[in-house]
């Protein structure tokens, strides 16, 4: 009793927000009618009598009742939660973190829209090069949804107060990017990208959260989703762990919408935030869901060692070149022309092959140096002042003086949940997409799919706001506010309660952390930017037996109070399920196209040779050829992987609108 | 006045500079040389809500700087990592923008991923919780009022008219490089709340007073060119304690660690409450692509 006092207490020191004054009631119910409220008594074995006291197995248990749950509130998240508020929905967002602290914030460069404010541009020429820009493997309906949808979401954001930077016209200021081109590659480059300074996904972040105050929402902020709650292949629910208190919560609710961001977590070289852990794939991949080209992850070359912070491209531009332990500026040797300045991914290619060669610099040779000093001061200070001030806080290292370490850096996760344009999760059966009622996705955590093998430069921010309005607009085009839900068992999240349950009091010999830093080590070095079959081999066996090792992990801190040592332990399941996908995709897929890069299978495979004639080739059956989806299963109780494919949607929307972009050799 | 506001944040940036780059290169350089390691002790705030007899205490944990990362949130990190997995500490981005991480470091309000660790000095560092906040667990305070305050000021732009022309098409709105230029300095505001913990009015009168923080940014939509609800955003403060409980102490600004100036916010918003200023005119009509 007086625990729950206190647990009262805390709460209602907590919030007046709808969503947390129904909470306080149910826990009020508690103490007097435990049946509004039942505790779930597990039968847990833990296989250790020490920690099994009678407390620690009930888990008090509150329902609530949304029309849609969204989890999530990066900027996909937020734009899906008050698209559904505003058309009628009781919507509830439930979220690990605070909503301006989700990594959307950490966005710089801008968000890709044809408004043609300085020059005359058009969406079509955007669809083209996000195409491209894929390799051929984006669903065409998605990409001309985006583009074509891209300026009103750009000038929503604006109207809502979204602070861009201005040309002396008073419009949006847009900035060159790369891969942006007008009149379909031939017109030169494209000034598309939209940006507030370098910090435009902070204000896109703020001004959708601003926005999302305006509307009644209700939020759910520091609890952390466990699982989905399936019933009859339909999605109707979260179950949710409140970190404040350690209740458990059960979401029952018409809608669910996963919007949880990437996996780059997984990496140990990453420029994402320590909560990019991809625990919407995984709750997927749990339900017995498939995800959706995994393999493909973006990777810059020079990301901080460690720090995973991004150094710019401008440094080799400015005369920069990188060096291996034995001081020689290696670059020469791969690519004699271009040295330091090839393309990114034969950089980081032949980074990894001077670290993999033993010639890595540190106590650990396993990364390069990327020197600036023999450059002159001032031309550092004048051209490069913010790299100078990174390089200071994040490597503690005076760029005049020493050279950065630097690692091929993860950077984007183009796969995730498979969906259509309108946001709904689909599945695969008899080779013919099928939706999962109730369920949809969106942003990182989905793959719709925009980017294909490759993403744009700010393209994923668009992503967002488009395809988080989607998820909104499809919600509201099929169900009615207050609509009747399915029934829920009452067990329903038993197993996920359970599984929290064995983590806490897990009691092997791998603390979370060394386990998650072999994960990622492993992962580093067998999965990255430069694959063979031998090392993803080598890998997958590796990440076969840490997976194993997840049954022998040790969780130090019992409490049910901000438990953060529990939820880095869910994290890291989750982590593994996404790493497991990703490897053994990556060792699966026989071609390079995109961010995969197969050192054996050097070229694109696709049903014609795109670099001869197509006329009297003879098209290649999709068994053949590459140019189809991965579709990843994952058994998460062995980790053993299982892989179908989806065909790729060349069509677009409506082709009197825009045709389709047939594939070419893709060459910039 | 802008021009005044930006000399003030080149000012602030280098000072804070100058504070955040304890380890210099030569120290780390003479690190590198030397096997033997450097420890480090960290003292840290640890209180856990299961134990609720006990009382907060401090805790003694030691890190070989040779073997962490240069960043307050690097060792803590370590420790929980290697040492200690139950402290408890927020923190995501890890590169100073996503606001989790701020706590008082070595008596000053901050944020952990961007505070290098003093390593010069020999002394343990000192960690608590954010000041005088409910504290949830370890470093971790809570932030409910905080955020309440922030959504009483009703963060998004508000306009009587739109820029929909009448066919229906909706317009960007035009704003001049120079009417954009005032948000600057306010907008990159990261909802940290150290400088409102660090205010001694918002520690004694935090349920009324709104403090720095979300008052800069009460005053960002305020001077917004693109929003029109000016007077109805500053009869909200007209009372002696929303804006007034401002003493102009500046301990905000010295502490902001994205070098904002929230305390000159202030002072504009008492100007423009006292009648003393006036919003001027957009330089644009917002509206100015309806036709
Ligand atoms: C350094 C960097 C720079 C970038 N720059 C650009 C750019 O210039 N342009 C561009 O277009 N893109 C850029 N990107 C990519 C883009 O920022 C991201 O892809 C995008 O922000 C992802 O947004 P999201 O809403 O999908 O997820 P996030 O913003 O990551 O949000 C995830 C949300 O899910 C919640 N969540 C996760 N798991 C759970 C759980 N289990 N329970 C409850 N809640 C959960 C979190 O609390 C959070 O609110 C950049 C990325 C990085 C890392
Ligand atoms: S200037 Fe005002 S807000 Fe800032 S610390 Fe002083 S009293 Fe607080
Ligand atoms: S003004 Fe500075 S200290 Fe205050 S909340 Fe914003 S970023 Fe943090
Ligand atoms: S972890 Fe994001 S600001 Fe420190």
């Amino acid at each position: 009793m007086s625990s729950i006092l206190k647990l009262q207490s805390f709460i209602v020191r907590g919030v007046a927000n709808n969503g947390f004054n129904k909470v306080i009631l149910y826990l009020r119910q508690t103490s007097i009618t435990p049946i509004c409220s039942r505790s779930l008594h597990l039968n847990v074995d833990r296989n250790n009598a020490k920690c099994s006291d009678a407390s620690s197995k009930a888990y008090p248990i509150v329902d609530h009742t949304y029309d849609a749950v969204v989890v999530g509130a990066g900027g996909a998240g937020l734009r899906a939660a008050f698209g559904l508020v505003a058309e009628g929905f009781k919507t509830a967002v439930i979220t690990k973190l605070f909503p301006t602290r989700s990594h959307t914030v950490a966005a710089q460069g801008g968000i890709n829209a044809a408004l043609g404010n300085m020059e005359e541009d058009q969406w079509q020429w955007h669809m083209y090069d996000t195409v491209k820009g894929s390799d051929w493997l984006g669903d065409q309906d998605a990409i001309h949804y985006m583009t074509r949808e891209a300026p009103k979401a750009v000038i929503e954001l604006e109207n809502t107060g979204m602070p861009f930077s201005r040309t002396t016209e008073g419009k949006i200021y847009q900035r060159a990017f790369g891969g942006q081109s007008l009149k379909f590659g031939k017109g030169g480059q494209a000034h598309r990208c939209c940006c507030v300074a370098d910090r435009t996904g902070h204000s896109l972040l703020h001004t959708l959260y601003g926005q999302s105050l305006k509307y009644d929402c209700h939020y759910f902020v520091e609890y952390f989703a466990l699982d989905l709650i399936m019933e009859d292949g339909e999605c109707r629910g979260v179950i949710a762990l409140c970190l404040e208190d350690g209740t458990i919560h059960r979401f029952r609710s018409k809608n669910t919408i996963l919007a949880t961001g990437g996996y780059g977590r997984a990496f140990f070289s990453c420029t994402s935030a320590h909560t990019c852990t991809g625990d919407g794939t995984a709750m997927v991949a749990r339900a017995g869901l498939p995800s959706q080209d995994l393999e493909f992850v973006q990777f810059h070359p020079t990301g901080i060692y460690g720090a995973g912070c991004l150094i710019t491209e401008g440094c080799r531009g400015e005369g920069g070149y990188l060096i291996n332990s034995q001081g020689e500026r290696f670059m020469e040797r791969y690519a004699p022309v271009a040295k330091d300045l090839a393309s990114r991914d034969v950089v980081s290619r032949s980074m990894t092959i001077e670290i993999r060669e033993g010639r890595g610099c540190g106590p650990e040779k396993d990364h390069v140096f990327l020197q600036l000093h023999h450059l002159p001061a001032e031309q550092l200070h004048q051209r490069l002042p913010g790299i100078s001030e990174t390089a200071m806080i994040f490597a503690g290292v005076d760029v005049t003086r020493e050279p950065i370490p630097v690692l091929p850096t993860v950077h984007y996760n183009m796969g995730g949940v498979p969906t259509n344009y309108k946001g709904q999760v689909l599945t695969n059966c008899n080779d013919e997409d099928v939706v999962v009622p109730g369920l949809y996705a969106c942003g990182e955590a989905a793959s719709c799919s925009v980017h294909g093998a490759n993403r744009l430069g700010a393209n994923s921010l668009l992503d967002l706001v488009v395809f988080g309005r989607a998820c909104a607009l499809t919600i509201a085009a099929e169900n009615k506010p207050g609509e009747a839900i399915g029934s829920i068992k009452a067990n329903a999240g038993e197993e996920s309660v359970a599984n929290l349950d064995w983590c806490r009091y897990a009691a092997g010999s791998i603390p979370t952390a060394d386990l998650r830093l072999q994960m990622q080590k492993t992962m580093q070095s067998h999965a990255a930017v430069f694959r063979t079959e031998d090392v993803l081999r080598e890998g997958i066996d590796k990440m076969k037996k840490l997976y194993e090792s997840l049954q022998n992990l040790k969780v130090s801190d019992h409490s049910l109070i901000w438990n953060s040592d529990l939820v880095e332990t869910l994290e890291l399941q989750n982590l593994m399920l996404n790493a497991m996908m990703t490897i053994v995709g990556a060792e699966n897929r026989k071609e390079s196209r995109g961010a995969h890069a197969r050192e054996d299978y050097k070229n694109r495979c696709d049903e014609y040779d795109y670099s001869k004639p197509i006329k009297g080739q003879q098209k290649k059956d999709i068994k053949d050829h590459w140019r189809k989806h991965t579709l990843a299963d994952i058994d998460p109780k062995t980790g053993k992987v299982s892989i179908r494919y989806r065909g790729v949607i060349d069509d677009t929307l409506d082709s009197q609108e825009c045709k389709t972009v047939p594939p070419a050799i893709r060459s910039y | 006045m802008t021009k005044e506001m930006q000399l003030l944040k080149i000012c602030r940036g280098s000072f804070s500079q100058v504070r955040l780059l304890h380890m210099s290169p030569a120290v780390n350089a003479e690190a590198k040389k030397d096997s033997s390691p450097r420890l480090k002790t960290f003292s840290i705030y640890r209180w856990n809500p299961d134990q609720p007899d006990q009382k907060p205490y401090m805790q003694e944990y030691n890190v070989d700087l040779k073997q962490c990362g240069p960043m307050v949130l690097d060792a803590l990190i370590k420790i929980k990592n290697e040492i200690d997995p139950t402290l408890t500490f927020r923190r995501s981005c890890r590169e100073g923008i996503c606001g989790s991480c701020a706590m008082n470091i070595g008596g000053v309000n901050t944020l952990a991923c961007i505070s290098k660790i003093d390593a010069g000095s020999g002394k343990a560092t000192k960690i608590y919780p954010l000041p005088h906040m409910y504290v949830v667990k370890d470093l971790v305070p809570d932030m409910n009022n905080f955020y309440q305050q922030y959504r009483s000021i009703e963060p998004w732009l508000q306009r009587k008219d739109t820029a929909t022309t009448k066919s229906g098409e909706v317009q960007q709105y035009l704003q001049s490089i120079d009417d954009r230029a005032k948000l600057d300095g306010l907008y990159e505001c990261i909802l940290c709340a150290c400088c409102s913990t660090s205010c001694p009015s918002y520690w004694w009168n935090g349920d009324k007073y709104l403090g720095p923080a979300v008052l800069m940014q009460a005053y960002r939509w305020i001077i917004d060119s693109r929003d029109d609800a000016t007077a109805k955003r500053l009869d909200k403060m007209r009372d002696p304690f929303s804006a007034f409980r401002c003493h102009t102490i500046m301990n905000c600004t010295r502490t902001c660690p994205k070098s904002l100036n929230p305390g000159r916010a202030i002072a504009e918003i008492k100007k423009l409450l006292g009648g003393v200023a006036s919003k001027p005119a957009p330089q644009m009509n917002p509206v100015g692509l309806k036709q």
